[in-house]
Order: structure tokens, then C-alpha cells, then sequence
């Protein structure tokens, strides 16, 4: 891994870990947003976790980026705790989406074995992006690593459970999407409860079950 | 006592908005707030509210409202528009008053893109997230205006007529500071030369959540793309093709796409007041300038609301 930070005009540093997606970068992001969150500094806004980057962001009236990147040394010398507390959410899935045909056509297995196989993965959620309360889940098997459509799909309703590259995900508005549509939950990523508005942390753990 | 104004036209972009709800990137939902933060709040102070009140932000596609029940005074800041009391012609820029049958029209004028209203009382509004900023893809928020619409505001104020004095640092910005990156080590030296030289234009290609240029190509010496990572309002990143655009309010939280440069977020409100077909120009300054830039600006502005609160003391 490589350590760099990169500056962002007046309102933060990149603490990018490694410039290629690994684990080993992907875990010292949340143990350093994790080590922030105990201990932020002064004109702390916020931090963003990625796959391999850390953004974090500050007030430019209280701080600046040297200051910051030294703080963010300490926290990085002082090593970073690498036992993450995440929970482990249930997801019933309804495994009835309308790509599961072609899904099983571009791998080769069954609808049966792909509803089989993604039910076996632990996911991981990476990062939240492109939309709010989208989280992209890691962990999915490999043998539903699917390049995603060359053109998305419009109206796809929200808790729809898509795929694609290496990632799956569950809607939480009605977008277009390229990714492949394998079901359907009624879980809620935006739950409504302002004292808990999305229902996974960055690294939270899930398991997908179908429903009965 | 309450106040009620209709909505007789509005189009596309034009939401209520507050001073956002910064914080939560992390769970993929940006800011929002208005495209010119200065406006808002400048509107706000002309009528002694909070900064960050909840207003009404014009897009180029103009608004009217009828005031069904009044009387409720108004503060229009923000751009160079042409606001209609009633038929007479005015400018952004001023507090007025609306009385009962009173009609407002505000029409695009000689300059700018976004104005923002801010009301003297409170506009009654849906909030998402402890804010009542719209999100323009998800609508979440106090939302976008429709046609029919009943804005009802309660404990209105009356506030005397006056003209807010328009700052020289509420213009359209066509010189923009940047600080390079945090990708611009994917792009060869040349590139990053023509991006601080040749003058980029903005296009019709815009929204709330970006602005999309047009100039010379920037494609990245790696055509690929990097792992997604957090993003921030002024980014300006360049697609595979070799086009620019700036990121802005109710941008995606990540992107794979690599950044140039980033825009100084002072420098952003002055930018979304240029319109399609105006020229763009990025200078480079270093962060330590960037920091400094950031803070003679705030107090610069800070002075301005100050005096602007206590007008009759000179």
C-alpha cells in the first residue's frame, strides 16, 4: 500500500491508502474513519469511506491541511484498531427478479443455483454513493460477476436486490440502472426513523435469505 | 396569522432550499442547499431571519406566485433578474411587501442563472434528514414547486421596502481558483496546462448537479477509471471522452471518474451564475492559498451581511 494525501481545494484531504481496489486498503479506510470518529479534530466536517480512500473534509475557518494530515498521522501511527465492530443485517429476498433468466444464460448456471449462490455470500457494505442510502455490498460469489448492461433500465423500483461487476446492491428510489435485477425486498435501507436513517453502517455485514 | 401565496407558473429546478444538510455524504446524500449559498443568505439576513431560512430558489424558468392572504414581505437576492410586482418592473436585489391579490413574477434578466426568496415567517415545508433542502433526483426535501401549489407561512412579517446593495462578489465568476487533483497525476503535464490556459465555456448541459464544459479534451493519460471515491461540490471531473464537468449542489457523494482540480467552494457560487456559453478560466493556487483565499473571503462576506443587518448604522 501507498499512503497518500491529496489535497481538495479548501475543504479537505484525500487519504488515499492504495490507488487499486484490495481488502487490505479497503480495512485501514474504515479503521481510520472509525479512529476519526473517536477522535476528530478541530473543524472536523466529515468523512466519506470509499473502496481504498478516505475523504475528509474541513471547516477552512478552523484548520488547514497540514494540520489535519498531522492528525491523521497520529491516528495512523498510533495503529489503527483493526477489529471493526460491524452488525449483521437479515435481508429476505424475494428471488423473483426479471434479469434472473439472463443472469443464468451469461453464467451458465440455473436460476435455482444463482438464488442458491447469492444466499451463500457474506456481503460487506463498502460505501454508500451515486444515490442516497445506496450501498455497495461486497462479497458477492464469483461466479455472479457479471459486467453490468450496456444501456440501464428505467423505473426500477426501489428495494429491488441488483448485480454487477462484483457488487450487489438494493435500491432505495426509483431510478434507471444498468445493473442485472435478481429480486426484490421489502427491507428499507432509508428507514424513515431520524434516530437511525439508514439501517447499515459502512462495513455493517448482511446476509440475504429468501423469503418462506 | 398566517400567509398564503400560490404558485401560478414555476419549471424545472426551481425547490426550496435551505442551507442543506451537510454531514451525511457517507450515507450518499450531498449537501443540496442552494446553487449560490450567498444568495440565500444574504436574503435571509435582509429581513432579519437566520441565515440558513428556508427560501424558494428561481431557476431560469421563472416563477410567479399570487399572494392569496397577506401581508408577507419578500427578500429576492441573487442574479440579475426581473422581478414584476404587479406589473411594475424591478430587479433581485430588493425587499418588497405582498398583499392580498398581489401578483410576483420573476423572469431570467440581463445576468445570471439562480435567485433565491426569502420570506419574512416561516414557509411550511416537508423536511428529509432534518432539513428542508431538496434533493432534486429523489425529490426528498421540502421539494420542487408544482403549478397549484399553496406555500403557507406562518407568522409573517411586513418589512419595509428597500434595495439590497448587489456585492461585487455576487457577480458571475469567470476567473475560478482551483488546487489541482486530487487526480491530476493522471493526466499528462500537457493536459494539466491546457486545463490552467484555454478558456472552457459552460453548455446547456446543466443542473443541480453539475455543469458540464466545453473546451479543449482533458482525457486522462489512463483511460480507466479509478475506485470510486467521496466527492465534493466544485470537483471538476473529466469522463473517458475527455469532458470537464464541475460537480455542484446535489452531486453524487462518488464517482470513478478522476479529478483535474477542484474549485474553491467561494469560488462555486459565482460560477453557477454564469449561463451557457460564457467562458470559464482556472487559475491554480496552492492549498496553503486556498485556506487563506477561504478565510479573507468569509470575512469579507462576513462584513458585508453585518451591515447589511444594521443598515441605518453607517
Amino acid at each position: 500500500m501507498t499512503l497518500r494525501f491529496r489535497p481538495v481545494a479548501d475543504q479537505g484531504l484525500m487519504v488515499e491508502f492504495d490507488h487499486s481496489l484490495n481488502d487490505k486498503a479497503h480495512r485501514a479506510v474504515l479503521a481510520l474513519d472509525k479512529a476519526l470518529a473517536a477522535q476528530p479534530f478541530p473543524g472536523f466536517a466529515e468523512a466519506v469511506p470509499a473502496f481504498v480512500t478516505l475523504l475528509v473534509r474541513f471547516d477552512p475557518l478552523v484548520t488547514d491541511h497540514p494540520t489535519v494530515q498531522v492528525h491523521l498521522e497520529t491516528l495512523l501511527c498510533a495503529g489503527l484498531e483493526t477489529v471493526l465492530s460491524p452488525e449483521t443485517h437479515r435481508i429476505l429476498t424475494t428471488y423473483d427478479g426479471p434479469d434472473l433468466a439472463e443472469v443464468a444464460r451469461l453464467s451458465g448456471l440455473s436460476a435455482a443455483e444463482i438464488v442458491a449462490l447469492h444466499q451463500s455470500g457474506t456481503y460487506q457494505v463498502a460505501m454508500y454513493g451515486f444515490a442516497p442510502g445506496y450501498a455497495y455490498l461486497s462479497g458477492l460469489p464469483a461466479a455472479l460477476h457479471i459486467d453490468r448492461k450496456p444501456a440501464p433500465v428505467r423505473n426500477v423500483p426501489a428495494g429491488t436486490v441488483i448485480i454487477a461487476g462484483g457488487m450487489c446492491l438494493i435500491t432505495t428510489l426509483t431510478m434507471p440502472t444498468g445493473w442485472w435485477r435478481i429480486g426484490r425486498t421489502e427491507a428499507k435501507v432509508l428507514t424513515g426513523n431520524p434516530d437511525r436513517p439508514f439501517a447499515f453502517a459502512v462495513g455493517d455485514n448482511l446476509r440475504f435469505e429468501a423469503t418462506p | 396569522m398566517s400567509a398564503a401565496l400560490e404558485v401560478l407558473h414555476t419549471g424545472p429546478h426551481v425547490t426550496l432550499q435551505d442551507a442543506g444538510r451537510p454531514g451525511l455524504m457517507r450515507f450518499g446524500v450531498p449537501a443540496s442547499g442552494p446553487m449560490d449559498r450567498k444568495a440565500l443568505a444574504i436574503a435571509n439576513i435582509a429581513l432579519g431571519n437566520p441565515l440558513g431560512q428556508t427560501g424558494i430558489e428561481v431557476s431560469p424558468a421563472g416563477l410567479t406566485l399570487r399572494c392569496t392572504l397577506g401581508p408577507v414581505s419578500l427578500a429576492i437576492a441573487g442574479g440579475g433578474f426581473q422581478v414584476a410586482l404587479n406589473g411594475v418592473v424591478g430587479g433581485s436585489w430588493q425587499v418588497l411587501t405582498l398583499q392580498a391579490d398581489d401578483l410576483l413574477q420573476i423572469r431570467p434578466g440581463p445576468w445570471g442563472t439562480w435567485c433565491c426568496i426569502a420570506v419574512a415567517g416561516q414557509i411550511q415545508s416537508s423536511e428529509w434528514l432534518g432539513s428542508a433542502a431538496t434533493h432534486g433526483i429523489s425529490g426528498f426535501g421540502g421539494g420542487a414547486l408544482q403549478k397549484g401549489q399553496i406555500l403557507r407561512i406562518d407568522q409573517p412579517r411586513q418589512i419595509a421596502a428597500r434595495n439590497i446593495p448587489c456585492p461585487i462578489f455576487c457577480r458571475p465568476r469567470q476567473h475560478l481558483h482551483v488546487t489541482l487533483g486530487p487526480q491530476d497525476h493522471l493526466f499528462a503535464p500537457e493536459t494539466v496546462a491546457t486545463f490552467l490556459s484555454a478558456p472552457f465555456r459552460l453548455t446547456p448541459a446543466f443542473d443541480r448537479m453539475g455543469l458540464r464544459l466545453a473546451g479543449p479534451s482533458l482525457a486522462p493519460e489512463a483511460a480507466l477509471g479509478i475506485p470510486s471515491q467521496g466527492l465534493t461540490r466544485g470537483a471538476v471531473q473529466v469522463a473517458g471522452d475527455g469532458v470537464a464537468s464541475v460537480l455542484m449542489a446535489d452531486h453524487q457523494t462518488t464517482g470513478g471518474y478522476p479529478k483535474i482540480a477542484t474549485i474553491l467552494m467561494d469560488d462555486t457560487d459565482g460560477l453557477a451564475q454564469l449561463r451557457p456559453g460564457q467562458a470559464a478560466h482556472f487559475t491554480e493556487i496552492s492549498p496553503a492559498q486556498a485556506i487563506s483565499l477561504a478565510r479573507q473571503r468569509a470575512e469579507s462576506f462576513r462584513r458585508y451581511l453585518t451591515s447589511l443587518a444594521a443598515p441605518s448604522m453607517t
